[in-house]
């Protein structure tokens, strides 16, 4: 990074953004109108399945509708009690907390390092081991949720599961007393699958010769690493941490492995408002805690888009001169 | 804000229109060919949960009912919409059903949703549904005014309940000629129940006793468990409708509670466990658990020889049943030495059916007696029909004895539709107390937690 970074750093707004002629900016030549009417039904769908349920979910969150009972057939208007409420409920907040673990264990940790172990182990490699390691990694990617889960509860059962015959540890019952580590241990096992195929196909993009140069230059391979690997696919680990944090921040499997339980030790956000808005009837009370969720979801990816953004816009300055970076690159590995 | 359930309606029918017509289909695609068609469900799947049910509805009622609407020139067709669910998920199933006004004509219900239900306006009294007709209906003469309670919400009788139950004490006979304990065990108190329990606690491998507990065996935990304990300490959960808070008789249940788990006569583990129940259930029939607080259902559709989910070969000289004691004789509520508790489910009408009329005989065919007799089919069962119960009870000494003295001294539940929520406060004091919480902050945490689901103070007895 600091490689390419440093050489950089002069170009930053150097770009000419003078004023360019019209047709350049409407390069498809439509005319404002017709190109409106190009996007208009994509926009048209997005507002209403994206936009109005965002916003009837805002509105049913600020009222205190119910599944059942009178507040079913008379909801009363209650303002942002609701998201005050959530923000003072210690099971909000305990899940809040669980999800975080969730996330960065399984997801941020589990799945993308361990994804980038396999790719790499994979890289230039043949053979039986590998199909049946890909094999099976893919397998636990593409089973149904609902199988998964069942399987996994029997792996870890309390009185006939698997793992304890495996360990001869009869009795110890995991799902009750490492809930989050099961479901961490789970998950990076169920999902890891996704991230080793991306950095498989990223690994490919990295030119041979640029690897061989390195190792010619006598860079080891965690040199290798950092600064011939890591600048190369640095838009695909990014792209990678957006997808499977979201994905995981909204997972909804560990439900059908622990419920949320013992006594919410379990209960992430998403298994949180289940539990609440259908679980005990609190549909307004639910809504605004999903309003909270989407809200922490377009954080996270907006994060995610800026440092992609920022990233691309150096590839772009990168383009002018290619040899440049590689050159300061090489460099490097000769002062190491 | 009246509008909200309407417009949610429309925005799920235009939802569901938008598919139907995607597919080039009508909306009830079976009445195409002319004729009426309606939907029965129950929590009750062939081959799983309450599976006699379910095949004596799908292979008994709906033929037979079918046949005589046909003899009367009425095309009818029936369907069975078969379930396997815990309680509470079938309950928020048939809820979202309803809110969608696409639930099927005839339902169960458990008999303490049914404020609820009717306060959201999802289910209405009959006389609103069928008209003044459904009173003419014979079957009502055989049921009995406590039983009839059951389908009842604020003075009006919403459905037909579908029989009663009682809670009793069950306890393994060789485990308990292991330990020492006499084979008709009658306890007269808590501390009998206690003793029983220390001295099973020597047989190595069994855990001595199951009041379940927490939130995972839902409402299991209030009626099997807090329910009887709190009624032989002579307290109650409200009085008219008004609840009570953190009162000694809660407080010595919660430490009934601490005693059993803290003190190793229960297996705490088991009451946070996600299948808890189910496993309390096989552990009972492996001989690994010795007492068991359950309902009649436990005999009939758990252990029972063949036909059960954990059956018992020889059950009828294994398990033996015993009355609920109160803490301590004369102390129960009404000055009584023993308790039981009842409930019961409760069939009712969607009150958007297309046909009320002959939903409404649909009903009443799932409460005849000759339906019932073929639904028993040799066996017993407390069933809403007081000819029926004559007739069945004496073939099972079991549900005599749960029909006659279970039921001579049992308290039915308040009809309010706040008790779920009231339930499932009670549910968490125990679990707090089963992972050490004292009791007395337990009852006091319940306390508040009462106002939270109230909305105030108004409705708790001082």
């Amino acid at each position: 990074m600091a490689a390419t970074g440093s050489s950089t750093e002069p170009e930053e707004g150097a770009a000419p953004r003078a004023a360019r002629k019209p047709h350049e900016q409407d390069a498809a030549g439509l005319g404002a109108r017709r190109a409106l009417a190009f996007v208009a039904p994509g926009l048209l769908v997005v507002a209403l399945f994206l936009v109005l349920p965002a916003l009837w979910t805002l509105y049913l969150g600020s009222t205190d509708y119910r599944l059942t009972g009178i507040p079913a057939v008379d909801p009363q208007f209650v303002g942002v009690e609701n998201l005050t409420d959530a923000l003072g409920d210690d099971g909000f907040l305990n899940s809040l907390w669980l999800t975080l673990l969730f996330v960065v264990g399984s997801a941020v940790l589990g799945q993308a390092i361990g994804g980038f172990a396999l790719a790499w182990w994979m890289r230039e490699r043949t053979g039986p081991l590998r199909a049946v390691l890909e094999s099976l990694v893919m397998l636990a990617w593409i089973l149904p949720s609902s199988v998964v889960a069942f399987l996994w509860i029997a792996y870890l059962d309390r009185d006939d599961g698997t793992l304890n015959a495996l360990l001869h540890t009869p009795g110890a019952a995991w799902l009750l007393d490492h809930p989050m580590l099961s479901l961490i241990v789970f998950n990076i096992w169920r999902g890891t699958a996704f991230s080793m195929m991306l950095y498989s196909a990223a690994l490919g993009n990295v030119p041979r010769s640029h690897l061989e140069t390195a190792r010619l230059a006598g860079a080891g391979p965690l040199q290798q690493l950092r600064d011939v690997v890591f600048p190369a696919i640095r838009g695909h680990v990014l792209t990678n941490l957006l997808l499977i944090s979201l994905w995981t921040f909204n997972d909804f499997t560990p439900f059908l492995i622990t419920a949320g339980g013992p006594d919410g030790r379990s209960e992430t956000l998403p298994v949180f408002i289940y539990q609440t808005a259908l679980g005990s009837g609190q549909l307004g009370y639910g809504a605004a805690l999903s309003f909270l969720m989407l809200l922490i979801n377009l954080v996270v990816a907006v994060v995610y888009l800026r440092l992609l953004g920022r990233k691309r816009k150096e590839e772009r300055v990168d383009d002018a001169p290619p040899a440049h970076a590689r050159q300061a690159g090489a460099e490097r590995e000769v002062d190491a | 804000m009246a509008g909200v359930p309407r417009r949610t309606a429309l925005a799920v029918l235009g939802a569901g229109a938008v598919g139907l017509t995607g597919c080039g289909t009508p909306l009830d695609p079976r009445e195409d060919a002319g004729g009426i068609a309606l939907t029965v469900a129950v929590n009750a799947i062939s081959g799983g949960k309450n599976s006699e049910e379910a095949e004596w509805i799908s292979e008994w009622v709906i033929p037979r009912f079918v046949r005589a609407q046909r003899a009367r020139g009425v095309d009818v067709r029936v369907d069975f919409a078969p379930s396997g669910l815990d309680d509470e998920q079938y309950k928020t199933k048939l809820a979202l059903d309803l809110k969608a006004r696409a639930a099927p004509d005839v339902m169960a219900l458990d008999g303490i949703w049914l404020g609820e239900f009717a306060e959201a306006e999802y289910i209405r009294p009959l006389r609103d549904v069928v008209g003044g007709d459904f009173a003419e209906w014979p079957g009502w003469r055989q049921i009995d005014r406590r039983v009839q309670a059951l389908a009842r919400f604020e003075g009006r009788l919403y459905g037909i309940p579908a029989g009663t139950d009682a809670r009793l004490l069950f306890y393994h006979k060789p485990l308990f000629r292991r330990a020492g304990l006499p084979e008709e065990w009658k306890p007269r108190s808590w501390a009998e129940i206690l003793d029983a329990a220390r001295r099973l606690k020597r047989l190595p491998g069994v855990v001595p006793l199951q009041i379940n507990a927490g939130t995972p065996m839902g409402e299991a935990t209030t009626m099997q468990g807090v329910l009887p304990l709190l009624t032989g300490a002579g307290g109650a959960v409200a009085k008219g409708d008004r609840w009570y808070g953190d009162t000694p008789a809660l407080r010595a249940v919660l430490d009934f509670y601490r005693r059993v788990y803290r003190g190793g006569l229960g297996d705490p583990k088991l009451q946070q466990e996600a299948k808890g129940r189910d496993k309390s259930f096989a552990a009972f029939a492996d001989g690994r658990l010795g007492i068991l607080a359950e309902g009649d259902y436990f005999w009939r559709d758990v252990v029972a020889p063949r036909t059960g989910t954990s059956p018992m070969p020889h059950r009828d000289r294994e398990v033996g049943y015993t009355l609920f004691p109160a803490r301590a004789p004369g102390e129960a509520l009404g000055g009584r030495d023993h308790v039981s508790l009842s409930g019961g489910g409760v069939h009712v009408l969607n009150p958007h059916t297309r046909h009320p009329q002959q939903a409404f005989e649909l009903l009443t065919a799932l409460h005849s007696a000759a339906a019932l007799r073929a639904q028993l089919d040799g066996t017993a069962k407390i069933t809403e029909r007081d000819d029926v119960n004559a007739a069945v009870l004496d073939r099972d000494p079991m549900l005599r004895f749960a029909a006659d003295d279970a039921m001579a001294v049992t308290v039915f539940r308040p009809p309010l539709a706040a008790y779920t929520e009231v339930s499932s406060a009670l549910q968490e004091a125990t679990a707090q107390v089963v992972s050490g919480t004292a009791p007395k902050r337990a009852a006091a945490a319940y306390g508040r937690r009462l106002q939270e689901v109230l909305g105030g103070s108004d409705r708790i007895v001082d």
